[in-house]
Formats: C-alpha cells, structure tokens, sequence
C-alpha cells in the first residue's frame, strides 16, 4: 500500500490517536457477561491502562464505542445518540456474539440487532462472552484502525 | 513588578514554559503511581501529553446549546487564569510581586472552579448539573478554611505581600494554616476522597460530560495548570528560606512541588470517595479545625507584638 508523504504535524497527531484511545461501553441489552469480561481488561492482572486506554463516563470524550447486547427495541435510540455523539475519528467494537449475530436472540421481535445494520462495525470480538485478552486484542486493532484512519464510518471497508 | 519582570514570570517561570511540562509530568506521574500503588503497571509517563493532543486533533460534533461563546470562553478564562496564579507565586527573594497580591491570587486561583460550575450548568445537561452543583458545594466548605488558614497567614506576617507571608509568617501559625491547606489541595485537584464532582462513571463526566474536542482540551489544560499552580503554591509557603540564588529556589520550588504528587496520589488511591455530606463534614471539621488554631494564634502574635 502506498501511503502519501505525511507532516510531522500529521505524525504527531497519528502518534497520540495510537497512544491514547479513550473508550465508551454501551450495554444495549446485554446479559452483562461482556459487561464483567470488559471491565476486567482494567483490573490489575490485565490493565489495558497500559496502551493509553481509559475507560470514559461521557460518550462525547470517547474514540472507541464497545458495544455489548443484541440491541433490543427499547435501546436502538439510546445507541443511535451515543454513536452521534462520539466526536470524529471514532471507531465500533462488537463485544461479544451478540451484537455481531444477535446469538441465542435471533428471530426475538424485540430485538433490533445485529448491529452492523444499525451502524457501521470495525471489529467484532466474538465469544459468549469473549475472553479479556479477545477483547484486549479488539481494541489494539480498533485503536490501529483509528490512528490510521482507516474506519469504517470514515468510508472504509 | 515592572512589565518585563510580569511577562517573564507569565511566560517563562514559574510560567507557561515551566507550568506545561510540569504538570504533565505531575499527572502522568500521577497516573502511573496510582496503577502502581494498585498493582498494575499503568500508562506510560508521557500519557497526558498524548491525551491532549489527540483531543486537540478532535473534530467536534455541532450541537443546539444555548451560548456557544460561553461554552467556548470558560476553559479559556480558567486556563488564563491559572497561568496568572502561576506568575504570582513568590518563587524568588525580594523585589517580585506587589503588596495586596494575596488577594489577587485567591481570586485568580478559585476561578477555574467557578468556571467548571458555570460550564455545568451552561452545558443543559443533567450530569453536568449535578456534577456542578456538588462542585459548588463541596468548594464552599473548602473555600472557608482555606482563605481563613491565609487570612491567619497575613495577620502574622503583617502583610497581604505574599513574599512577605511566605518567608515571615511564624511557625506556630504557619504549621496549623498549612495542615488547612493541605487538606483542601484534594478538593481543588478534585482527587479522590473528594472526587465528588467529576465522578466518573456516576455522573458520567460531572461537568464536563457535554464537552468535547477542543473545549475539552482545554479544560484538560487548565487541570494541569492547577496542579503546578496549587502544589506551587503550598510549596513556596511551605519553606520559608530564600537564597540570593534564583537558580537555587527555583529547582528547590519545582522539587518541593513535585514531592506533593507522590503524597496525593497515595492518598487518592488509598482511599474510595465520600459522599457529600461525609467531605463537607470532614473539610467543616477538620481543615476548619486546623484554620481556626491558627486564626487564634495569629490574633495572639499580633497582639503580643504591639
């Protein structure tokens, strides 16, 4: 692949995008298994700290949106907001197989998912639930994408 | 102070030049020694500097807000009002500053909360609210010890001239005045216990919840600011000697400050965050306690002397 001539500025700006990934989970109908997987990529065995992540209370500071559940009637809403919310480049993990198939939920007429038809994917970690080093492993390739600017919402597939 | 002096302490130290690296060298150390107290091994070193570049390199979402330059203005007005502080601080012996000084410096330090509180409230959005409203609170019971520990201060020294508070100002007085400042400095870097307003995950991000890019950048600034302005400010009060040296008091400044970081992080991840009647009862009692000792002994002094 060859990449155009870049500036230093664009470098540095590239740089703090890979070492600085500020994360937002939504739970939209999760069985809150990913929910305990995800938030123990921070505890002290796993520390995903490490790559610069941070787990972020307000959707607008966040780059990466980890999405968890088949997306139910009651929170496509809520998941449409927080996507729009999130300032760009930002980038969408599916945490776990339900956002990604809508798992033991398919054909439920209360479920909305998956949830690439709702918005557009970058990785899935799949797993019922996936395990922390899955999910570790999710978010450096998102926080990869992201640096390089290679989204799916910013026109890549 | 003459202008050239003013611009130098403004721009160079203990100014922008100095505050900058400081402070991101004072958070990213922060970081890390909390993973490190708490068993990981943390971000490395450098994070801050990175966090805020890449909020800088944010392209904001628009959105319908009811004053967008005031939105804008805030983070401005409380990074400029840090870098003020900062220019005040009596570093060095002699000639820098003016009398009535201290005044000027309380003020210029407590704008960057009331900024926060403002920026709650003008964002419309109800964490943002809440978080401004237990802000507002919890800096009312800070506020009250901490201008009374600098109020016993000045009547000591006999002067409102903070080079003449900081290097005059008696032991008996000066201990009790810095245990009420000390134990205000969590609430101003707004650190745990006393992480009330900016909760996180509770009030999703306290005031700042609807902020982003730019604005949030800034507002990232203005926290690094106060922590070079506040533990600055405790350090010049905490020894009083001067040398004829200006080389020599800025490094003792710039260690004296930095050894504040270890202490408060320790303290922060040592401890969970109190409610808001367990802080505003712990700061009434406690740092009221420590300011009242020594209001009286300074009133003591003072008629002794006469």
């Amino acid at each position: 692949m060859n990449t155009p001539e870049r500036g230093l500025l664009y470098k540095l700006v590239e740089r703090a995008r890979r070492r600085s990934a500020w994360l937002f989970h939504l739970n939209a109908g999760s069985c809150n298994g990913c929910d305990i997987e995800l938030v123990t990529c921070l505890s002290p065995r796993y520390d995903v700290e490490q790559l610069g992540v941070r787990l972020e209370g307000s959707p607008r500071h966040a780059d990466v949106l980890c999405v968890s559940g088949p997306i139910t009637r009651n929170t496509r809403a809520a998941l449409e907001t927080v996507y729009a919310q999130l300032a760009e480049p930002k980038v969408v993990v599916a945490i776990g197989s339900c956002p990604a198939s809508c798992n033991v939920f398919d054909g439920s007429p209360v479920i909305e998912g998956p949830l690439d038809t709702i918005v557009p994917v970058d990785i899935y970690v799949p797993g019922c639930p996936p395990r922390p080093h899955s999910i570790i492993e999710g978010i450096g390739r998102a926080i990869e994408l992201l640096a390089e600017g290679r989204t799916v919402a910013g026109g890549v597939r | 102070m003459n202008p050239a002096q003013s611009l130098r302490a403004l721009l160079l130290f203990p100014g922008l030049l100095y505050a900058l690296p400081m402070g991101w060298l004072m958070l990213g150390a922060e970081r890390k020694l909390r993973a490190r107290f708490q068993g990981r091994i943390g971000p490395p070193i450098t994070q801050p500097f990175w966090d805020l570049i890449k909020l800088l390199a944010k392209s904001p979402v628009a959105r319908v807000v009811s004053d967008r330059g005031l939105l804008a203005g805030l983070p401005l007005l409380a990074v400029a009002s840090m870098l003020g502080a900062l220019a005040l601080l009596p570093v060095f012996a002699g000639e820098n500053g003016f009398s009535g000084d201290l005044v000027l410096l309380v003020g210029l330090l407590e704008l960057p909360p009331l900024c926060l509180i403002l920026a709650g409230y003008a964002s419309r959005s109800i964490y943002g609210e809440l978080g401004a409203t237990r802000e507002a609170i919890v800096s009312i019971a800070s506020n009250v010890p901490f201008l009374a520990a600098l109020v016993a201060m000045a009547t000591a020294a006999g002067s409102l001239h903070l080079s003449a508070i900081a290097v005059a100002t008696p032991w008996p007085v000066r201990i009790p005045a810095l245990a009420a400042i000390l134990l205000c400095l969590p609430v101003k870097l707004r650190i745990n216990p006393v992480s009330l307003a900016n909760a996180e995950q509770e009030v999703l991000a306290g005031p700042l919840t609807e902020f982003d890019g730019r604005l949030l950048a800034f507002w990232e600034l203005a926290h690094v600011l106060e922590w070079v302005a506040l533990t600055g400010f405790v350090a010049t009060i905490l020894a009083p000697l001067r040398s004829s040296l200006g080389m020599v008091d800025a490094v003792v400044f710039a260690m004296l400050s930095l050894a504040l970081v270890p202490l408060l992080t320790l303290l922060a991840a040592a401890t969970a965050r109190l409610k808001l009647a367990q802080a505003t009862r712990l700061l009434w009692r406690w740092a009221g306690a420590a300011a009242a000792i020594a209001l009286i002994l300074s009133m003591g002094i003072r008629q002794g002397g006469h």
